[in-house]
């Protein structure tokens, strides 16, 4: 049987876990594929638990930053008895290079996945070049 | 000194693993999941995460299972344990470089034991923002009864 000094240190403890998840030190990375056509780049992040609302999506400068909140719909008096997923926060940030046109970013999320696709600048894509003949 | 470098960051396992170890410190004995495992446990990292959460009346299962289809979901109850299985595809693209693919794409299954005194006749299960959220409600009688004083 916990002592009372043992339960204040606990709930002390949990204030500070939830506090440093808050502040995204116990964010989770989510797991992400990244692939590259000719006319730009696509990543999937699986987040589940955010919604459109929760989603931070951001371009600064050359990094795109993906941050979502985790809500799972608990009831009252509900207690854990189990947890894999223990963070409340899903972050990753990725350093772009010049060629993708951030000022078109376009994203989509959907049951938990989250879609976004960089196309790249016009003038940079691979080209065709016609040739006159004569 | 290095736990935050992201050069050695290795994925969503490590990640799994940093967390697990910075909440076993920080909680130590006082929660039931620091101690032994399930015998029925799968290595953390496996998809798709478990959460399971209980109140007096019911016990919710959560299975953080983004990008699915529910018809194509296969939820059983036998007593106690409660068996989750379907499929998750990833469609690759075809003509395209792929630099990561970290998303788990295929079958998968877990069985979870829960609570003794679950009913199997009163199951429910949806699926919202890429969670499936199972709730089986408790057996009546295992709920503690206040006892009147006369």
């Amino acid at each position: 049987m916990a002592t009372q000094q043992e339960l204040t240190k606990e709930t002390r403890d949990t204030a500070r876990v939830a506090r440093r998840a808050e502040r995204g030190e116990l964010a989770l990375r989510p797991p992400v594929d990244v692939f590259e056509t000719a006319d730009g780049l696509t990543l999937e992040a699986d987040m589940p638990g955010v919604s459109k609302e929760r989603l931070n999506l951001r371009v600064d400068g050359n990094t795109l930053l993906l941050e979502g909140k985790i809500e799972v719909p608990v009831g009252e008096q509900m207690e854990a008895l189990y947890a894999d997923v223990r963070s409340t926060l899903y972050r990753c940030r990725f350093a772009l290079s010049n060629e993708l046109d951030t000022e078109h970013i376009e994203a989509n999320l959907k049951d938990g996945v989250l879609s976004v696709r960089i196309p790249k600048r016009a003038e940079l894509r691979p080209r065709r070049i016609e040739v006159q003949s004569g | 000194m290095f736990e935050r470098f992201n050069a050695f960051d290795r994925g969503l396992l490590a990640q799994f693993r940093r967390l697990e170890q910075e909440m076993d410190e920080i909680f130590g004995d006082s929660l039931t999941w620091a101690g032994a495992r399930n015998i029925r446990s799968l290595p953390t990292g496996t998809f798709p995460a478990v959460n399971v959460a209980a109140t007096p009346d019911a016990v919710t299962v959560y299975l953080f299972a983004p990008g699915l289809d529910p018809k194509t979901l296969d939820t059983s109850i036998q007593q106690n344990l409660l068996s989750v299985s379907g499929q998750r595809e990833v469609k690759l693209q075809k003509d395209a470089t792929y630099y990561r693919q970290e998303r788990f794409s295929g079958e998968f299954r877990r069985v979870i034991s829960l609570p003794e005194d679950v009913d199997p006749d009163k199951v429910e299960a949806k699926y919202v923002d890429g969670i499936v959220q199972v709730t089986v409600g408790r057996q009546a009688s295992a709920k503690p009864r206040q006892i009147e004083i006369q």
